[in-house]
C-alpha cells in the first residue's frame, strides 16, 4: 500500500492556481494543516486570523460575500464545538461559500478530549445547507476540495495529513454523494468512513477467505445522505448491516444508516461500530481504535454477531493482509 | 453623501418622527423595543440622510411576504441590503448588528423615502419580512445578526474584501453598547486594527443599558473609548443625540486605523415619560400610564 504525503496541501494549492478568489485562512494551525507551502507560494491569499475561531469563522462569512472563497484550516474539533453559532449563522443560514477544513479528525490525534471531534458529523449533520465530507485515504483527500468548490455552499471537511494510505484507484475520482464499492456481496452490508475504511478493508479480505458475501461501500459524503448506490446496498444484505466510523455511534454514519433504513421500511439488524457514547483520551491512533473498538477485530465481532456464528479469525490473519499499491497520479 | 443630504432640522424631524413611530408600535402592540428607538432616532436618521452613500433604493417600497430561509434552491430570495441600492463599488455599506433596533430601521427606510409607510403595518406580522428581530430578507439588513457578536467580524471580513480589491466604498457597523461584553466583537477589533482596516467604522450607540439593567451595574465595560485605544483603533466619543457631531465624526479620515463612533446616548431621549421606567429593554407601556403615554404621543 502506498502512503502519499502532503496530499491536501498539493490540492490546495491547485485549486488556487485555478481560483484566484480562494483564500486561505488560519487560526495559527496553518503547518499542523498542511498549509505552510500554500503561505509561501500565495502570501497574500494567506491569512493568518490569529488564535481567534470565532472571529475568523464570521469574518471568512464577510469574505464570501464579497465573492472569495475562504477555506478555514484549523482541526476539526475548532470548525465546530467552539464556533457552532458562528458557523450556523454566518456561514450556514446564509448558505455561503465558506470550506472548513477539519484536521485530526476523531481520534486521529494523540491531543486528547479537547482535540478529538467525536461528535463533529452526529452535530453538524443536524445544521441546514451545510455539506459533509470525511476523507479516508490520499484519494479521497485529492478530490475533496473541488468537491467542495464545486459544491458552492457551506461545507465541512474532516480531512486527513500527513502520510495518508492510498486505497483507492486515482483515475477514479471520488464523486459527491456517491459512495465507492470496494467489494460486492450480499450477506453483509458494510459502511465504512474516514480511517476505518483502512481497517474495514483489512478485515473483508479475511472475511471474503472465509466465504463470507460483503458489499463494501466507502462513504465519503455524509451529508447529504441520499445516495442510491447505499439505498441498494442495503436492501440487498442478507443478515444485515454494519457501520464503522470514526465517530460516536450517535449521529454518525451508523446514525444516517439507521435513518435510511428505517426511512425505506428495510426491517434489518444494523450493528454501528465506534465510539459507544463516550469520550476518548490522549494516545496513538492505533492503541484508541482497538480500546475504543474501532479496529478490524471488532468489526469482524460485530459482522459474527450479524451472522450468528464464529468465524475463528484471529489477529494474526488481518495482520496479514496486503493491500494493491497504486502508482501516484 | 445621500441622494440629496438632508438638513439638521429635517434630519432632527425624521428622528422625531422615529421615536412617534415607535411609541405607536409600543401603545398597540403590547410593547416594543422603544428605548432603543430613542437612543439611537438621531443616529440612524443622520447616517441614512446625510452621512452614508447610498445609491437608489432597488428594493420593493412595501413589505413582503417571508420569502422563504437562504437554501441552494433559494439564493434569489429579495434582500435586506437592496433598500440602500445597487452594490456599486462606491457606496457604502451598514451592517446592523443590534439587529433588534429593526423597528428603527424599518422607520428610518420610511423617512428615508426608501420604503412606503404602509409598510410598517406589517411590523412583526406573522408570515412577513419585517420581523421584529432582522434577517438577512428584513428591509436594511445585510445579515442575520440576532446572535451578538458576528456581525462586527462580518462586516470587518467584507471591509478586508474591500480592500483586497481596492473598492472604495466604506463599511459601517452599528452596534449598542451591552454586545461589547462579547468575546469575538474584541477578537475582531483585535484583528482589524492588526490589518488597518481604515474602511471600516463602528458606530456605538452607548445607551448604557442591556437587557438586566445598567451596564455600569451588570459587566461595566467603561472606559470604553480607553479600550479601543489601547486595540489600535481611532475612536471619538460624542453625544449621540448631536446630529452635527455624528456626521463630523463619520466623515472624519482615520487612515491606516479603523474607527470607532461612541455615541452616549439616552435610551429616554425625546421621551421624558420614559425616564422613570429606563432601564428597559423592551417597553410595555403599564395600564396606568397608557392616557399619559398616548397624551404625549398626540402631541409628538
Amino acid at each position: 500500500m502506498k502512503i502519499e504525503t502532503n496530499t491536501h496541501s498539493k490540492s490546495i494549492i491547485k485549486l488556487a492556481e485555478e481560483h484566484p478568489e480562494v483564500l486561505v485562512l488560519s487560526a495559527d494551525l496553518g503547518s499542523s494543516c498542511e498549509i505552510k507551502e500554500f503561505s509561501q507560494k500565495f502570501p497574500d491569499r494567506y491569512f493568518h486570523m490569529g488564535i481567534a475561531e470565532q472571529n475568523m469563522v464570521s469574518w471568512a462569512g464577510g469574505l464570501a460575500r464579497e465573492g472569495f472563497r475562504p477555506f478555514i484550516h484549523t482541526f476539526a474539533v475548532f470548525c465546530y464545538r467552539r464556533v457552532l453559532d458562528q458557523l450556523e449563522m454566518s456561514v450556514a443560514y446564509p448558505n455561503l461559500p465558506v470550506v472548513f477544513c477539519g484536521f485530526v479528525p476523531g481520534i486521529t490525534t494523540p491531543g486528547g478530549v479537547t482535540h478529538q471531534s467525536t461528535n463533529d458529523i452526529g452535530v453538524l449533520r443536524t445544521v441546514p445547507n451545510l455539506a459533509i465530507f470525511d476523507v479516508g485515504d490520499a484519494t479521497d483527500a485529492e478530490n475533496v476540495l473541488q468537491m467542495a468548490y464545486d459544491y458552492d455552499g457551506p461545507v465541512y471537511i474532516r480531512q486527513l495529513r500527513k502520510n495518508v494510505p492510498r486505497l483507492f484507484d486515482p483515475s477514479e475520482p471520488t464523486q459527491f454523494n456517491h459512495a465507492r464499492v470496494l467489494s460486492e456481496g450480499t450477506d453483509i452490508c458494510l459502511l465504512s468512513s474516514s480511517i476505518c475504511t483502512e481497517e474495514a478493508m483489512r478485515a473483508t479480505a479475511v472475511l471474503a477467505e472465509k466465504g463470507v458475501s460483503i458489499e463494501h461501500l466507502h462513504v465519503t459524503t455524509l451529508k447529504p445522505f441520499d445516495d442510491p448506490t447505499v439505498l441498494e446496498a442495503i436492501k440487498k444484505a442478507k443478515y444485515g448491516v454494519v457501520t464503522i466510523e470514526n465517530h460516536t455511534t450517535i449521529g454518525g454514519l451508523g446514525s444516517a444508516a439507521a435513518d435510511m433504513m428505517a426511512e425505506h421500511g428495510i426491517g434489518k439488524r444494523l450493528v454501528k461500530v465506534g465510539l459507544q457514547d463516550t469520550y476518548a483520551h490522549g494516545a496513538s491512533q492505533m492503541y484508541l481504535t482497538k480500546k475504543y473498538g474501532m479496529d478490524a477485530m471488532h468489526l469482524v465481532a460485530a459482522i459474527e454477531d450479524l451472522l450468528g456464528k464464529s468465524l475463528n479469525i484471529s489477529e494474526d490473519d488481518i495482520a496479514e493482509v496486503r493491500f494493491v499499491d497504486f502508482t501516484e497520479v | 453623501m445621500a441622494e440629496e443630504a438632508k438638513s439638521t432640522e429635517e434630519i432632527q424631524a425624521a428622528a422625531n418622527d422615529i421615536r412617534k413611530r415607535i411609541l405607536r408600535f409600543a401603545l398597540d402592540r403590547n410593547g416594543c423595543y422603544l428605548t432603543q428607538a430613542c437612543s439611537s432616532a438621531e443616529i440612524v436618521s443622520t447616517l441614512f440622510l446625510r452621512s452614508l452613500k447610498f445609491n437608489p433604493s432597488i428594493g420593493d417600497r412595501h413589505a413582503q411576504p417571508f420569502p422563504g430561509v437562504p437554501s441552494r434552491d433559494n439564493m434569489d430570495y429579495p434582500k435586506g441590503w437592496y433598500y440602500y441600492g445597487e452594490l456599486t463599488p462606491d457606496r457604502d455599506r451598514l451592517f446592523v448588528s443590534c439587529c433588534h433596533y429593526a423597528a428603527v430601521i424599518y422607520c428610518a427606510l420610511v423617512e428615508a423615502g426608501r420604503m412606503d409607510e404602509d409598510a410598517l403595518d406589517k411590523f412583526n406580522v406573522d408570515g412577513w419580512n419585517m420581523e421584529m428581530i432582522g434577517a438577512e430578507h428584513s428591509p436594511g439588513f445585510e445579515n442575520t445578526a440576532g446572535s451578538l457578536g458576528q456581525t462586527v467580524s462580518i462586516a470587518a471580513g467584507v471591509a478586508h474584501a474591500y480592500k483586497m480589491e481596492g473598492k472604495p466604498g466604506r463599511i459601517f457597523c452599528m452596534l449598542s453598547d451591552g454586545e461589547l461584553q462579547e468575546g469575538q466583537d474584541w477578537e475582531c477589533f483585535d484583528l482589524a486594527s492588526y490589518l488597518k482596516l481604515d474602511n471600516f467604522t463602528v458606530i456605538a450607540d452607548i445607551n448604557h443599558q442591556q437587557l438586566e439593567g445598567w451596564t455600569k451595574d451588570c459587566v461595566d465595560i467603561e472606559p470604553l473609548d480607553k479600550r479601543f485605544e489601547a486595540f489600535g483603533w481611532k475612536v471619538l466619543r460624542i453625544n449621540g443625540h448631536d446630529i452635527d457631531a455624528i456626521d463630523r465624526a463619520v466623515q472624519t479620515p482615520h487612515p491606516m486605523q479603523p474607527m470607532v463612533i461612541l455615541c452616549d446616548t439616552n435610551p429616554a431621549q425625546g421621551i421624558p415619560l420614559l425616564e422613570d421606567m429606563v432601564p428597559k429593554h423592551f417597553v410595555r407601556i403599564p395600564a396606568d400610564k397608557k392616557d399619559a403615554f398616548e397624551a404625549f404621543y398626540a402631541q409628538m
